[in-house]
């Protein structure tokens, strides 16, 4: 690791360490009790990454149990000026639940219980800390799931996922986090307890539900989600196209999306990454070609077998080798298995990896996965390309030697150039990981000064002292960067 | 000079005269809930709207957005009404990406010329609201009214991608994109979803659009009982069937409806309207698709012991969708003195049903129902009189759904009313604390309180 990390563009991620008060830590530990705060270094020093490539060490890591345990902490936090960042398993991968001023943290892997199955309505009632997959398990045999289903599905949180909108390969037909939440209880950041929206979902007044999923912590923390359950569709067909070459699977997207047809899932591995992914994972990817496409159809049989045959079609206008169909479920969960382990497969070709998450219109896909490719030419890396093509949502894959400082800024410079270029094509620059601390810099590439400045009055409307999560999505210059809170120091306190 | 002509001249002076109304018979025109404005403007480009906005802004003048002025009475009565802005004069679209299935467009576009342009291209916007013939798309997603196909494509949180609007500074601000997954910012445009205009302005709207079906079809069911006709729903939700419409109705629903479409010499399935309730699908697909679904519905009406089911015909469904997307607005016409409310409940039960149509049978007034999609209830009372004597009934009903939709776990929300009743009853029930992050929100949008002030529920 580079001894103070690079901090994604303008300044060092940790800053010089002030210390709590000792009458806060206190405070805390006689409220939790001593098992769920950590305030050890060797201990803090876990919770100062996610899955980005930034860092950002918190000075106590808490763990409530309840709603009530984390407004009254929020409130001590709030008292002591000192910052609050919520984290679930800290699978994220833009630097969102990283404490960059320090502070509290407040991990949410013991609230983690399912409140209430609701299958007539098709709702459940869960704790943050409750793991994605988790939901869908509890409900399955009802023949519900909880459709957002990001890769990390087995061990991310649905408060991560509500924190950062998160997607999945199959938000292509079902949409992101924020189509499947009813409500949410909020902990504010003076320590208020505050619900949002109803169980049915429909609300008088203003989507606040909207506006808090994906605003990556800098609102409110959430205590409490009233997701909605989507039913299992009746069939499923599990279809891997084979190309030659990367040219023609993106003409094969680009065509399947512009005739109409919305496949569940709609993935791209190439050639590259997919014979990483083969010889690790053993999927029945064919490690000579240039491409393959990970497409999935759901709904009534009819349904499936009429788009399954289109695609097809499709395929083969667009030259494609082969389309092999999923003959039974243990195909399938194969094919699935080496999309799922993927970034799994890549860490035993590099030490690490820089995965980033730019969106562009989907007709744009083979300029921009040839931008790419020229990219990584310029900067002496081979890129690879691991992603959910049905919605223009890209993954380029940097891999670097992180001790390799040289080499870890020029997988910097060259991710910063393949945002841009994603903007310059009409896209954005993070489809599902959120933007963090790590693309907080980039946001003048899309916003104007008064995009800013009402997304600002918008965030001091519920956290003016900038306590919650600061200096997340907003540069550094026009956010939270010159945080309002002091934190205080204690002559002699220990940590 | 009088304070209205000082504002017109001022207005003039920073757009232009051709984009300012004065006259009085115009005016008269835009009267919501007896309020009139004392001046139009009617921008051509957002930049217009900003100007006219700042100076709005800078006096502290109240300003409503509209479009086709279809829906204005919804939301409480404005505090203040100085400037309507008509955006009716931004009506062009501004990318539409066949290929990629997305679309920006100006918010003054009608939404019946919007979907002839998509039609021509294959696709279409799944926003089937009532008023559909004059309403603008800015007018359909402020006013947050309910589409008829939400069911399959949701309401427009789930396709609207991004928006441009001019806030309560004058400022032109912009939020989400023209691609269909993004989570650069927060979400704003979600909250111009139903705010009525209290936000901003409105300029810009972005979507993801849909390929237009291959074929469609309808099917009705009656039952004699409301607990028949919801075992009847619930089993075609757990059939898992993909509808983008299911409607319980109420025989009075089902009489208006055939009077309406008997006048105009449509087709009226024979069967309908001699079972207290009625449930209407419609479903789209591919032929062998759409032949799949009325095959199992059929069944499952057999199952469920219906008084009728059958699969509608072609015209017959087109009929009947038609007039269902169009509820709200021949209901609010339907007699003297109506009223619309909206109530969702966390579940569906046959008793609520029931009860709200014995609060209005205890009024003696005639009431009819219907329940949209995942169990939103649209009641309708109808007065035969508009005296006060009406009046007075409409508003003990209006305080009953609100109690029992309360006492549910619900919201009740008045869609339509005489001007008495909409003032003699609280509009909306929301919690306290909701209400105060709500404001919160508008403080944020629209500092200066600018922005048709009082219109969204505790009067913000």
């Amino acid at each position: 690791m580079p001894l103070c990390s690079v901090g994604y563009y303008s300044e060092v991620v940790n800053p010089p360490r002030a210390s709590l008060s000792p009458a806060l830590v206190r405070e805390i530990k006689s409220l939790l009790g001593p098992a769920n705060v950590l305030d050890k270094q060797e201990d803090l020093l876990l919770y100062e990454f996610d899955g980005s490539v930034e860092k950002g060490r918190p000075d106590l890591v808490l763990f409530p149990h309840t709603t009530a345990e984390v407004s009254r902490i929020v409130k001590l936090a709030a008292d002591h000026e000192v910052p609050v960042v919520g984290r679930g398993a800290g699978t994220g991968l833009s630097g969102g639940a990283l404490a960059r001023r320090g502070g509290v943290m407040i991990v949410f892997a013991r609230m983690n219980k399912i409140l209430e199955i609701d299958i007539e309505n098709q709702r459940a009632v869960v704790q943050p800390g409750v793991v994605n997959l988790d939901i869908t398990r509890a409900v399955e045999h009802a023949g519900l799931h909880f459709a957002p289903d990001p890769s990390s599905a087995k061990s991310c949180t649905v408060g991560g996922n509500v924190a950062e909108n998160a997607g999945g390969p199959h938000t292509l037909a079902y949409g992101v986090t924020t189509n499947h939440i009813a409500a949410l209880e909020l902990v504010l950041p003076d320590g208020e307890i505050a619900r949002a929206g109803n169980k049915h979902g429909d609300v008088s007044g203003y989507d606040l539900c909207g506006l808090f999923v994906g605003s990556e912590g800098t609102l409110a923390l959430v205590t409490e989600i009233t997701v909605k359950l989507a039913r299992r569709a009746e069939a499923v067909k599990t279809l891997l196209a084979i190309f030659e070459t990367i040219e023609d699977a993106s003409e094969a997207v680009v065509e399947i999306t512009a005739s109409g047809i919305t496949p569940a899932a709609c993935e791209m591995l190439d050639g590259w990454t997919l014979r990483v992914v083969e010889d690790y994972v053993h999927a029945g990817y064919p490690r000579d070609s240039g491409a393959v496409l990970l497409l999935e159809v759901e709904g009534l049989k009819e349904a499936v077998q009429g788009q399954a045959a289109a695609i097809k079609t499709v395929c083969a206008k667009c030259r494609a080798r082969e389309v092999r169909v999923a003959k039974d479920d243990r195909e399938r969960e194969l094919l699935w298995k080496g999309r799922k382990n993927a970034f799994g497969a890549l860490g035993r070709v590099a030490p690490s990896n820089y995965v980033l998450d730019g969106v562009i219109p989907r007709s744009k896909l083979p300029q921009a996965l040839g931008r790419i490719k020229a990219i990584g030419e310029k900067h002496g890396f081979n890129i690879g390309n691991i992603f959910h093509a049905g919605d223009g949502n890209l993954h380029p894959i940097v891999l670097y030697d992180p001790r390799d400082t040289a080499q870890f800024e020029k997988a910097i410079a060259a991710a910063r150039e393949i945002i841009r270029a994603c903007v310059e094509m009409g896209g954005a620059l993070t489809g599902e990981h959120g933007v963090g601390m790590e693309k907080s810099e980039l946001m003048e590439w899309l916003f104007s000064d008064a995009d800013f400045a009402l997304m600002r009055r918008v965030h001091d409307a519920f956290n003016p002292d900038c306590s919650l999560n600061p200096g997340k999505i907003f540069p550094l210059s026009k956010g939270c960067g010159e945080i309002r809170i002091k934190r205080k120091e204690v002559a002699g306190a220990q940590v | 000079m009088t304070v209205a002509a000082n504002l017109a001249g001022r207005l003039a002076d920073a757009i232009g005269a051709k984009r300012v109304v004065s006259a009085a018979e115009e005016l008269a025109t835009y009267e919501i809930d007896g309020m009139v404005p004392s001046t139009i403007v009617r921008p051509c480009s957002a930049e217009e709207a900003a100007e006219a906005i700042r100076l709005a802004a800078s006096e502290k003048l109240a300003v409503l957005p509209v479009g086709s002025r279809s829906k204005c009475e919804l939301g409480m009565s404005l505090a203040r009404y100085d400037i309507a802005m008509d955006m009716t004069g931004l009506r062009s679209v501004a990318h539409f990406d066949a290929g990629d299935l997305t679309l920006s467009v100006d918010a003054g576009m009608p939404l019946r010329e919007l979907e002839a342009y998509l039609n021509q291209k294959g696709q279409f916007l799944p926003l089937a609201v009532p008023c559909f013939e004059s309403t603008t798309v800015g007018g359909a997603v402020a006013s947050g009214i309910d589409s008829a196909l939400r069911l399959q494509y949701g309401s427009a949180r789930d396709f609207l991608i991004g928006a441009e609007f001019i806030d309560g500074t004058g400022q032109i601000c912009k939020s989400g994109g023209r691609v269909v997954k993004n989570v650069t910012g927060y979400d704003l445009h979600k909250l111009l979803i139903g705010s009525l205009g209290t936000l901003g302005a409105i300029t810009r709207l972005n979507f993801r659009t849909f390929p237009l079906p291959a074929a469609s079809g309808g099917h009705v069911a009656g039952f004699a009982r409301s607990e028949t006709a919801l075992a009847y729903r619930r089993a075609v939700g757990k059939s898992g069937l993909p509808l983008s419409n299911l409607e319980v109705l109420s025989s009075g629903v089902v009489e208006m409806i055939r009077a309406i479409l008997r006048r105009s010499g449509e087709n009226v399935p024979t069967e309908w309207g001699h079972t207290n309730w009625s449930v209407y699908s419609c479903f789209e697909g591919d032929e062998e698709v759409v032949r799949r679904i009325g095959a199992e519905l059929e069944k499952i009406g057999r199952d469920t012991g219906a008084a009728f089911h059958r699969i509608l015909g072609m015209t017959e469904d087109e009929s009947l969708g038609g007039m269902l997307r169009e509820s709200f607005e021949w209901l609010r016409w339907a007699s003297p003195a109506n009223v619309i409310c909206r109530v969702i409940l966390p579940g569906l039960k046959a008793e609520v049903l029931t009860e709200l149509l014995r609060l209005a049978e205890l009024a003696a007034l005639r009431a009819v129902l219907l329940v949209r999609a995942a169990g939103i209830v649209y009641f309708a009372l109808l007065a035969e009189a508009g005296d006060e004597s009406a009046m007075e009934s409409l508003r003990k009903v209006v305080v009953g759904v609100r109690a029992l939709a309360e006492a549910e776990n619900g919201i009740a929300t008045l869609l339509h009313a005489p001007l008495g009743v909409k003032q003699g009853t609280e509009q909306i029930r929301t919690t306290g604390a909701e209400s105060a992050l709500q404001r919160r929100v508008k403080q944020a949008f629209d500092p200066s309180n600018i922005f048709a002030p009082g219109r969204v529920v505790g009067g913000i």
